[in-house]
């Protein structure tokens, strides 16, 4: 019984024991490849072919350019942590973030597995999909 | 065409409730704008305009237009949260100038303690239909922590320290303890505030406002008018508003719509920030307050921290006087919605009706600005400047 617990823990119950119940995201038929693709642990982002850029969060019709010939692209996974926030009066805590993609868009996220206080701006982080309550999975970040 | 000198504020009123578990949302509603029609000196039966914004029950103005009994021919629902009400006086002074309405009523109420509602700690899910909702709700996106956010990249890009947001409160809280409505009348410490406990890093307690039930209401109204009434007169003479949102993507905490908004209302205006006697800065967390008196131009981006130390929004301290009620960090925040009050306040400081012991000298011109929703995702900034009529 005890050897097992440890690596328990290292797998599943990175910092708290526990973790917090992640909601579902609502998926719409505008964002179904983000999220089918999500259940596959990849990344997808909305690419304008009229202004040849990124946007976030996807949408069919480009915001900067108004065009509609937006198209889904495969994002590296790799960013750089925006900002970021550890909610502490909560039952569990956790880290809220804008992480900024290699790809130009900066996206709302959390950030897991580590130490929530080890949290910096700055930081370089790499995409991990979790679980959701009844959902897909959604993209999260841990330290690269 | 402008609305400069078109319209003014002839009645305020401050419900003076903080918790209202025996009243209801409507009745809260009819009470303020009771209250603001009888301080201008006019009845219910004068008013040819409504104003109000998402949180009246119902179907919302024509929810309350049936309760009170309105018969009205002009109506406005703009909804920016917060700061809709400071929106709404803007509108009402276009309505006016355009000859739609004489005499506007807004009105706002609610009654979040007595709900219980865990305003700044909870998710809001606005839905599915909702199109950020996927892309933000699953990461436990809150009040607090949005606010946070802005607040942690300030930090980070310009040196601002969690003392200098402090001085925010300390600040309000001077003003708090002459008000005797105010929900927290104790004068606080820069120590007291560092030392409350860390809600979303880097806010603490004390950087966040006050949960309160009550309300508020504003009559403004034609300029004939408010020459036939026998009260101070403050003039509505520029305003500005502006959503600010994540602009697909190309994120950027470290400035509000005020960058929009305010010159927008001074450029209306004709007057500087150097003009600008007393100010009421909508404090729904001290990073706000901060944030926006950069934007607003009363000091260099990246230097609100330096400038509201030391007391320099003290009345009588410092050099820019800011919400002598004690705003919503310390007075009151009604229904989680601090825009009207803001118009209050300063509509206090023209007409000499502050507590004396905040009361500004010569306060000609002033300031009220809002800004409702979210700091870090999307919010509506609303900019407005009157001067003595
Ligand atoms: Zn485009």
């Amino acid at each position: 019984m005890a050897p097992a617990e440890p690596a328990l823990e290292k797998e599943n119950k990175p910092v708290s024991g526990f973790e917090r119940k992640v909601p579902a995201p609502p998926v719409t038929p505008e964002t179904q490849p983000f999220w089918s693709a999500a259940a596959e642990g990849r990344l997808l982002i909305k690419w304008c072919r009229s202004c040849d850029q990124a946007h976030y969060y996807p949408r069919s019709i480009c915001p900067f350019c108004f065009g509609d010939t937006t198209e889904w692209r495969e994002a590296s996974g790799r960013g750089t942590i925006y900002s970021y926030s550890i909610m502490r009066r909560v039952p569990v805590p956790y880290a809220i973030a804008y992480v900024t993609l290699e790809e130009g868009v900066t996206m709302m996220t959390n950030i897991v597995d580590c130490d929530l206080d080890a949290i910096r701006i700055g930081q370089q982080v790499q995409v991990v999909f979790r679980p959701t309550e009844g959902g897909p999975p959604v993209p999260m970040f841990a330290p690269a | 065409m402008t609305i400069k000198g078109k319209a003014y504020i002839a009645g305020i009123y401050e419900h003076p409730t903080r918790k209202a578990e025996d009243k209801s949302l409507a009745q809260l509603h009819a009470e303020v704008a009771r209250g603001a029609l009888d301080d201008a000196g006019l009845t219910r039966d004068d008013v040819d305009g409504y104003f109000c914004a998402g949180d009246a029950p119902g179907l919302g103005g024509l929810s309350m237009a049936d309760y009170m009994g309105l018969k009205v021919r002009h109506m406005d629902t703009t909804e920016t949260g917060g700061s809709s009400y400071v929106i709404h006086v803007a509108h009402a002074a276009e309505a006016i100038a355009a000859g739609k309405c004489t005499v506007a009523l807004i009105t706002l109420a609610g009654r979040p303690r007595a709900e219980g509602t865990a305003t700044g700690t909870t998710s809001r899910n606005y839905g599915a239909a909702s199109p950020d909702v996927p892309f933000e709700f699953p990461f436990g996106p809150t009040v607090v922590n949005q606010y946070a956010m802005a607040a942690m990249r300030h930090i980070y890009q310009y040196g601002t320290t969690s003392a200098q947001l402090a001085w925010i409160k300390v600040a309000a809280s001077h003003h708090a303890q002459h008000n005797s409505h105010a929900l927290l009348r104790d004068v606080v410490t820069v120590d007291d505030v560092v030392n409350s406990p860390m809600i979303s890093d880097p806010l603490h307690r004390l950087d966040c406002c006050v949960i309160t039930d009550g309300g508020g209401a504003l009559v403004v109204v034609k300029p004939e008018v408010a020459r036939s009434l026998r009260r101070p007169r403050v003039r509505v003479i520029g305003a500005g508003e502006a959503p600010k949102h994540q602009m697909g993507g190309k994120i950027d905490l470290t400035y509000s719509g005020a960058v929009w908004s305010g010159p927008a209302a001074f450029s209306e205006a004709g007057v500087k920030p150097a003009d600008i006697k007393y100010v009421s800065i909508y404090d729904s967390f001290t990073i706000t307050v901060l944030i926006t008196l950069e934007d607003l131009g009363f000091c260099e981006k990246g230097h609100g921290g330096k400038f509201v130390s030391d007391g320099n929004l003290i009345s009588g301290v410092g050099t820019l006087p800011f919400n002598t009620d004690g705003g919503g960090l310390c007075n009151n925040h009604p229904g989680n919605r601090g825009g009207l009050t803001k118009v209050v306040e300063a509509v206090r400081q023209l007409r000499g009706e502050a507590h004396p012991r905040v009361q500004v000298r010569n306060c000609d011109v002033a300031l009220a600005h809002g800004t409702g929703g979210s700091l870090a995702t999307r919010h509506g900034s609303a900019t407005l400047i009157m001067d003595r009529g």
